[in-house]
């Protein structure tokens, strides 16, 4: 059966399954429909929340990263992961005892603030428009490559299924999908780098692999990567060459930002007790830690696969002719993905770092002949081409097609969530509309599901100029401003409503006054005050490392205003008192 | 529900601290295999090496995340230890 076909029945069978659940999770409440009737197993929920974190980025995007940057890619690996520890001991457990179905509501009841209750609904939509725009983003791109579609209608059929189960089941709807969507998404990234480290290391687990010897050239796999890239004038993989405070705020950034993002948040809304908001937190890092355990071998094997097709013999000997492209090679060119130009007009493929700071490799490319790099790979394209890369069976390339849809529209599922369950919730229910009934609200929510999905698809077909930049946008805010008043509201009974609201302005400007000042006023090209590079950085801290020092001025503003203005009230400290025990979950409900 | 229990249970009590020491000592093991050993001592344990790379490389790339996991089910068995010990449990 030949590819195409085969693709098609994988990507069709997956939507059929997520249709299928749709049918069978219809919400009745708002209970359902915001919080799953908080009836979600723990191991059911982390599996869920595992597919609602695992992005298109971490499917596509990550792997390729590490490849490109090696060593200084770890602050992904390391933040996107520690971000659970903090998740779990510090929020999660809390937030689920409050009993609520809403992170800004846990905010405007904490604060007895309606005004910090729309600032953090703000800061939730913001950051979780912006994510949405990725995930639209990797649903085009899987569609147009995989499936021959043009984007456009790739991510209309996308958005279709997603409406279909998000608008009929809510909260329960989205947790069976993802519970399917992580299923389909963690066998269609470990079984190519299976096969992969198989092939490169003899190594059954690209875990060990990676550690393990090249098989081809009997020395480490590292060792062997280290020297070829060095060969073509590259950074060794191993080495750090990002500053060590940037890496380090880097790191504490997405880590802070992970934990407070409030669609992850949310998944914990809907185990049944306390106790299971702290196992589920653990078993979302199991499910998450398979694939992110698996991305540093599968970027180190698609490096040295990928210099390897391209200088067969090494870069000492020729480089591979241009008509004796592989055919994956081929397939990717129509994507405009890869691009080939023939700097030197001698059909061979020169692919090496041209801004090598090395005087002695620079003068050796010049006397090989080479006239400046020839090929440009997307890093995204990593992961996908992969499979045909290592050559392995077209029913694995099928699977990765599914499972790169999987992670876009999980995510994207629970973005939305997150954004609807706001604007019904806490902006209507919550202050507009106070006397909106049962019955109203869960209609209020299912429309503002399908405005919030139609938006995204919008957004996904007319991208703003800017999607690029969005992650450093998503994760700052959520770091400065999220995450340090929830922090605080729970571990500080001094915290009263003046200081979390000046907290979080403060962290929050000073945040996005740092990204816009690199990266131009709303991301408007040329309105940027200073040019984006490390010598201009404050300390050498990139933009995308910036969260960290927000949310140190949050908690920093939080406490001085706090101490300076009314102490807080007795209910709020009750209610404080409440939420650090987890007896009486039950009840909680109903305060 | 009534607050009956804020006298053994409220603010500042020893189950409240407890949870707090158990916080503090599992982060402060989170910071120490991140950003200690994955990064900052990275240069000085650059002499121990692990399969191609040295130990630095193996825990900012797989170690940190091993330990994360052992973390957090240490944080959950621990605490609901707690919460039987003081009566916190959830009816």
């Amino acid at each position: 059966m030949d590819l195409q076909t085969l693709t098609y029945i994988v990507v069709g069978a997956s939507f059929a399954l997520y249709i299928g659940i749709a049918f069978w999770a219809r919400a009745g409440t708002t209970g359902e429909f915001y919080a799953a009737g908080r009836g979600v197993h723990p191991v059911a929920n982390g599996m869920a929340t595992a597919a609602d974190w695992m992005s298109a980025a971490s499917f596509i995007s990550m792997a390729g990263l590490i490849a490109f940057r090696g060593y200084d890619a770890s602050v992904f690996l390391m933040g996107w992961t520690g971000g659970y520890v903090l998740l779990a001991l510090l929020l999660a457990p809390y937030l689920r005892k409050f009993g609520k179905f809403t992170v800004p509501e846990f905010i405007g009841d904490r604060f007895y603030s309606s005004t910090a209750r729309i600032v953090a609904v703000i800061c939730l939509i913001v950051a979780s428009i912006t994510y949405v725009i990725g995930q639209m983003k990797g649903v085009g791109v899987a569609f147009s490559r995989f499936l021959e579609v043009d984007a456009s209608t790739g991510l209309l059929i996308g958005t279709g299924i997603v409406f279909l189960y998000a608008v009929q089941g809510g909260m329960k709807g989205i947790t069976y999908t993802q519970i399917a969507q992580y299923c389909v998404l963690i066998f269609a990234y470990t079984v190519p780098a299976i096969f992969i480290s198989l092939e490169l290391t003899g190594n059954i687990l690209p875990q060990l692999g990676l550690f393990g010897d090249h098989v081809a050239s009997g020395t480490p796999l590292l060792a062997k990567l280290d020297a070829t890239v060095q060969e073509l004038g590259f950074t060794q993989y191993t080495a750090q060459s990002g500053g060590t405070l940037n890496i380090v705020l880097y790191t504490l950034s997405l880590m802070i930002g992970t934990a407070g993002l409030p669609h992850v948040i949310m998944r914990f809304f809907t185990v049944p007790k306390v106790k299971d908001a702290r196992w589920s937190a653990g078993w979302a890092l199991v499910f998450i830690a398979l694939l992110y355990t698996t991305a540093p071998g599968v970027g180190a094997m698609a490096r040295l696969n990928l210099t390897d097709t391209i200088w067969p013999s090494g870069p000492q000997a020729e480089a591979l002719a241009y008509d004796e492209r592989p055919d994956w090679f081929k397939n990717w060119e129509v994507t405009g993905l890869l691009t080939f130009e023939d700097k030197n007009g001698d059909g061979r493929i020169q692919y090496y770092n041209d801004k090598s700071k090395s005087e002695e490799f620079n003068a050796a490319a010049t006397a090989a002949g080479w006239a400046g790099n020839e090929l440009k790979v997307d890093r995204d394209i990593m992961v996908l081409a992969n499979p045909e890369i290592a050559k392995l069976p077209n029913w694995v390339i099928a699977l990765v097609a599914a499972g790169g849809l999987a992670a876009a529209l999980s995510t994207a599922a629970g973005l939305l969530m997150a954004i609807s369950s706001s604007v019904s919730h806490d902006l209507l229910k919550g202050t507009l509309m106070p006397d909106l009934t049962e019955k109203q609200e869960l209609l209020a929510a299912r429309i503002s599901m399908a405005v919030a999905i139609s938006i995204a698809a919008w957004l996904g077909l007319n991208p703003p100029g800017f999607a690029a930049q969005v992650v450093a946008l998503a994760f700052g805010l959520a770091a400065s401003s999220i995450f340090p008043a929830l922090m605080m509201g729970i571990f500080s009974t001094k915290i009263n409503d003046k200081g979390a609201i000046a907290g979080m302005l403060a962290g929050l400007l000073a945040t996005l006054l740092y990204i816009f000042t690199f990266k131009g006023w709303f991301f408007v090209p040329g309105t940027n005050m200073l040019d984006n590079t490390t010598a201009n950085h404050f300390l050498g801290i990139a933009p995308e490392a910036f969260g960290a020092v927000g949310a140190a001025i949050n908690f920093g503003v939080a406490y001085m205003v706090s101490g300076a203005t009314s102490a807080v009230p007795e209910n709020i400290r009750h209610l404080v008192e409440d939420i650090r025990v987890p007896k009486g979950a039950g009840a909680a409900v109903d305060h | 529900m009534g607050y009956a229990m804020s006298e053994k249970l409220g603010v500042d009590n020893a189950y409240w601290k407890a949870n707090i020491r158990l916080i503090t000592w599992c982060l402060v093991v989170w910071a120490f295999v991140s950003f200690g050993l994955g990064i900052l001592f990275r240069p000085m344990l650059s002499g121990i090496s692990v399969g191609g790379t040295d130990l630095g490389f193996w825990f900012a790339q797989q170690g940190s995340i091993y330990v994360f996991l052992a973390l957090i089910f240490f944080y959950a068995i621990r605490m609901n230890a707690l919460d039987k010990k003081f009566g916190a449990e959830e009816d």
